[in-house]
């Protein structure tokens, strides 16, 4: 790296959730008051095969860059391509960089040390256990619950401490992708975050699992014969169990 | 506790600032809000639930007893201002009504949430048009079962100061009945609704247009009776729809 001092870190904002809880409806609201208030602001959406996200965002007239992760694991992916994602940035001028990530596996959780991170949960999906989503949830900075307006006030209560039980610490907020009611509070927050400082050695908050297995590389034949790398089998003596093979 | 909020007008869509520059809600009040569609009630409900400090489109502020809040947009949004009674008639937990409500009452924890769960039940019951059996299935109950449920457990487990009802319809429920108790637990209740009866539920209301406060209206006496009338209307209809559903012929008679 050379000295070049003359670019300004953008403040990074990352969001990630189960797919079709309404992460990129809250983000286009975010993002559209983010503009009101003189941000510039670009995205980056990592996804795994196809995505039409990103015309949905050009819409609002901001850079926009897509990665596809193909066949490899799209969290993997978003790790390897953090760094270059904020390059990019830099060199749109940027102020803030919002990274939506796929959100498939719920194994994995994008959530870096030092960058604000935001979780969307959909009320209908998740309601009675929203420990399904794992290490997304646990980790994130603000959990953002949507599709509050198809369940009772009791139940959003409910859901909410419920999520409170694994995340002692974050900010468990309500949002409406259609609405765009509660995002401006998100804007706001994302507002207030610091620029990125060096992100070279920093560390994600939650190991991402290492299933090298042939399947991972595109496999597609079934049989203990075409596995090889980690292999992982169910012991279906024990709840949950299993061993490597 | 809260004891009342205050809204600091900010700018309509149009650029200028809007006409009403202050209103303050005390706890126990209850508040219409009335506009046409597009007119910004949404807005100035989400500007309070944001607590706004002149961040919002309409840039408007929200003081807390007359204080702005801490100025970190974290904190501000941790306070859960506001419950939402919403046009969502239905529970989707598959849980039994009591074993639900003595959950939602643990977490918010209070000592005895069976003894809330059974305060919550009895005071819905005091609305609803057919009592709620507390071993009854959530997801079996009739919309407006459902619906009383909901205010009760707002009014009684509620933890928001500020309770908003979004057009409560009457699915045979005691709607001023339900207004009342929820004034009556110190709650500020605003009502955003299109229904003229409802509208004159309220003692104030704020008239919305062009995406700002336009004026705020006292309900006057004469108003009062309006709404009496109204009331008889309403109990009309009821009459006649409660006949249609028992098989009768319905007359020019029930209507008088």
């Amino acid at each position: 790296m050379t000295e070049n001092t003359t670019r300004n870190r953008p403040k990074a904002i990352i969001v990630a959730g189960p797919p079709a809880t309404g992460k990129t409806a809250v983000m286009l609201h975010v993002v559209q008051s983010l503009l009101r208030n003189e941000q510039k602001v670009a995205v980056v959406k990592v996804d795994c095969l196809e995505t039409e996200d990103d015309k949905k965002y050009a819409e609002l007239g901001v850079p926009v860059a897509i990665g596809l992760s193909n066949d490899i694991c799209p969290d993997h992916f978003y790790a390897v391509n953090f760094e270059e994602m904020i390059s990019w940035a830099e060199e749109k001028e940027s102020q803030i960089l919002v990274i939506e990530t796929a959100g498939l596996c719920h194994r994995c959780a994008p959530g870096i040390d030092g960058v604000l991170t935001f979780c969307v949960v959909d009320c209908l999906s998740s309601i009675k256990t929203p420990q399904k989503a794992g290490p997304v949830v646990t980790t994130s900075d603000v959990v953002i619950v949507t599709k509050g307006d198809m369940v009772s006030q009791a139940e959003r209560e409910v859901f909410k401490a419920r999520i409170r039980e694994i995340n002692p610490k974050a900010l468990i907020t309500e949002a409406n992708g259609l609405t765009g009611s509660g995002c401006e509070g998100l804007a706001a927050i994302v507002n207030q975050e610091s620029p990125l400082q060096e992100i070279s050695d920093s560390r994600l908050r939650y190991p991402m699992p290492t299933a090298i297995c042939s399947y991972c590389m595109g496999e597609k034949r079934l049989g203990n014969k075409h596995q090889h790398g980690v292999v992982y089998k169910m012991d279906f003596n024990t709840r949950g169990g299993g061993l490597y093979a | 506790m809260l004891k009342e909020i205050t809204i600091l007008g900010g700018f309509q869509k149009n650029g200028e600032p809007e006409a009403v520059r202050e209103v303050s809600i005390k706890v126990g009040q209850v508040y219409s809000i009335v506009g046409f569609t597009g007119s910004g009630k949404s807005q100035l409900i989400n500007d309070i639930e944001q607590i706004s400090q002149r961040d919002s489109i309409s840039r408007r502020q929200i003081l807390l007893d007359g204080n702005a809040p801490a100025d970190n947009a974290m904190s501000r949004y941790e306070k859960n201002l506001v419950a939402h009674l919403s046009q969502n008639m239905n529970f989707i937990l598959d849980m039994k009504v009591r074993e639900f409500l003595i959950m939602h009452a643990g977490c918010r924890g209070f000592q005895e949430p069976d003894k809330k769960a059974d305060e919550v039940i009895e005071c819905a019951n005091t609305f609803a048009g057919e009592a709620i059996k507390p071993g009854e299935n959530l997801t079996r109950l009739s919309g407006g079962q459902s619906r009383s449920l909901m205010i009760a457990d707002v009014a009684i487990n509620g933890d928001s100061p500020v309770v908003l009802i979004d057009e409560v319809e009457n699915a045979g429920i005691h709607r001023l009945k339900a207004m009342e108790t929820l004034a009556a637990q110190q709650k500020i209740v605003l009502v955003v609704t299109h229904d003229p009866l409802l509208a004159l539920l309220g003692e104030k209301r704020i008239v919305m247009g062009n995406g700002g406060m336009q004026r705020v209206l006292e309900l006057a006496s004469e108003e009062k009776s309006v709404r009496k009338m109204l009331e008889q209307m309403a109990g009309v209809i009821q009459t006649v729809q409660d006949q249609l559903r028992q098989g009768e012929r319905v007359s020019v008679c029930s209507l008088m």
